[in-house]
């Protein structure tokens, strides 16, 4: 673990400078525009300095996220208005409430799906080569399509979102769960039937706990899926609330640091649910004995 | 009420014969094994036809399949264009720019075991973000064209293909690199005869979730600005006119293709990596 702090700072380090040195590229075009306008000159010095400060940046620079993320999280936080609506704390907040609920419906029926692919041959056969090849297809192409359905009966919020979600990361579950459930060797289905064991036993005590790894593993991409689903379901509407809506309103006025600040947001917030997940899967691997 | 009911006689007798022919004495041939499936999508196709029509769900919400075929039928043209725009332009070129430089980046960290460590943990946290969010970026800054969507593309797929060839490059045990150093090997000679091809599963399932990645990619990059053509475009626009069969034609015109796409990469798969435990019958 220590062994690879070192590597991993230096990695993300030259990220960062890498950022830095392409926001003074990339930035500075507008900077010399502007000089020649005021018939100044600029010196190197002071050409870093603006496009490390500009307002509507090309590419905003590191420190300018951090401040603009700071400004609509903790600044409002400690001022007591977290809830406002120029707050990444309620964009986050809608765009996480509609992940999590899709995530429990696309997850605990793609658990179901999964225990009855295992026990009916019939289900087998006829689903899943379909729940495989649904993995091959960009299925998040038909998001708009269910928000604006879903808006004309009368339906908007949380749950058009939450069913993009769902969708999203049922199929990755079912494939894993299948996999998991059919993970126990042949020796050990034997011994139980030699112990006389039921399907029921079978499963509860064999099946489902050999399926946790395979479990927790279609857990963190159905997690990472759900998300991408809420915030692409946030676009169609007209994007009012959430961390796509701020993407999409500042794609249409220019405001990059706007944008970039809702994506490291989003960012922030799926390394905390996929970390999440991550510590629930140590805790329980470890509690059965599975991982050392 | 007739569309309904023959519907429901339809899902009877399509569960029945699945159900028998699963649970029947061919249950394990080949044929029957692509038969189940098949029936099950050709029942649920008609059930869906049949009870859009019995119900008389407005075409609004959810159009009959026959509709939707009728104007997959009628708007060839379009829908080429289309994917001519999204796929070969946006998603193909990302792809192969995307997949392309991440092998050659993994082949390059492969030498540098500080580098590997490093990269690793950073690309697999990268992998699971919602990059699709750079999407808006990315259009600002490569235009509306299909440029950008591209861009979009390779930002999807570099890290995925990256951590994917980076460990297939360590898939060589200590035996078969001692053996090609009593070879006297030099390093590509290595790289070339025992290496990558060692690294050709891990790499193939590297470009094989690529494929989906890539499509994904360009259809929502067109949520964000397109010229107008474009299966993203197509859909975010007929939506907002309430043309669902039209939006139901350019979602098939994307499963095929991202079918066929991923299909062609497992195909190649399969002729390079015949070796593989995997890979025999």
């Amino acid at each position: 673990m220590m062994r690879s702090v070192l590597p991993i700072l230096t990695v993300v380090t030259a990220l960062v400078l890498l950022w830095y040195g392409a926001a003074i590229s990339m930035n500075s075009k507008w900077a010399q525009d502007q000089a020649a306008r005021a018939g100044l000159d600029l010196s190197f010095t002071e050409l870093v300095a603006d496009t490390w400060s500009q307002d509507r940046p090309r590419l905003p620079a590191p420190h300018q996220v951090v401040q603009e993320l700071w400004k609509s999280t903790g600044e409002m936080a400690l001022k007591g208005r977290a809830f406002s609506k120029r707050s990444l704390i309620f964009h986050g907040w809608i765009t996480l409430s509609a992940t999590m609920l899709g995530f429990v419906i696309g997850t605990g029926a793609g658990i179901l799906l999964a225990v009855g692919i295992v026990h009916y041959r019939v289900m087998d056969m006829s689903v899943m080569p379909w729940a495989i090849a649904s993995q091959t297809i960009p299925i998040i192409a038909i998001a708009p399509m269910i928000i604006v359905v879903l808006n004309s009966i009368g339906i908007q919020g949380l749950v058009p979102k939450a069913i993009i979600s769902a969708y999203l990361s049922f199929f990755p579950v079912v494939v894993g769960m299948v996999k998991g459930l059919r993970s126990p060797s042949i020796d050990q289905l034997d011994l139980l039937r030699t112990y006389n064991a039921g399907t029921g036993a079978t499963f509860w005590k064999l099946r489902l706990p050999s399926s946790m790894p395979y479990l927790f593993t279609s857990l963190k991409i159905g997690m990472a899926a759900s998300l991408v689903g809420a915030i692409v379901g946030e676009l169609p509407t007209g994007a009012i609330r959430g961390l796509g809506a701020r993407m999409l309103t500042g794609s249409y006025y220019g405001q990059t640091i706007q944008i970039w600040s809702a994506l490291i947001a989003a960012a922030i917030l799926a390394a905390l649910l996929v970390g999440t997940i991550g510590l629930i899967q140590r805790a329980t691997l470890k509690r059965m004995g599975m991982q050392p | 009420m007739m569309w309904i009911v023959s519907s429901l006689v339809v899902w009877a007798a399509g569960s029945w014969v699945n159900y028998r022919l699963a649970n029947g004495a061919f249950s394990a041939t080949r044929l029957v094994k692509l038969a189940v499936p098949f029936l099950f999508g050709v029942t649920i196709i008609a059930v869906w036809e049949g009870l859009v029509r019995g119900l008389s769900v407005p075409h609004v919400i959810l159009p009959p399949p026959s509709a939707i075929a009728v104007r997959f039928a009628a708007s060839l043209d379009i829908l080429w264009v289309d994917f001519v725009q999204t796929f070969i332009k946006g998603a193909m070129s990302g792809y192969i720019i995307g997949c392309g430089a991440a092998f050659v980046i993994a082949v390059l960290i492969d030498r540098s075991p500080f580098l590997q460590r490093g990269l690793l943990p950073v690309g697999n946290f990268i992998a699971a973000l919602p990059i699709v969010g750079t999407a808006p970026i990315l259009v600002m800054w490569f235009g509306f064209d299909w440029q950008s969507k591209a861009a979009v593309v390779v930002a999807m797929v570099f890290f995925p293909m990256l951590v994917n060839t980076v460990q297939g490059l360590a898939a060589t045990d200590k035996m078969q690199r001692d053996l090609m150093a009593t070879y006297s090997a030099s390093y590509w000679q290595t790289l070339i005869k025992l290496r990558l091809p060692a690294a050709m599963p891990a790499v193939f399932n590297g470009l094989k979730i690529a494929t989906t990645l890539a499509l994904i990619g360009a259809i929502v990059a067109e949520f964000f600005g397109s010229p107008i053509k474009g299966m993203g475009f197509r859909i975010s626009t007929e939506v907002g006119k309430l043309g669902l069969d039209m939006v139901w034609a350019e979602i098939t015109v994307a499963a095929l293709a991202g079918s066929a796409f991923y299909g062609a990469v497992a195909l190649i798969e399969k002729g390079v990596t015949f070796w593989h435990p995997s890979q025999r019958g």
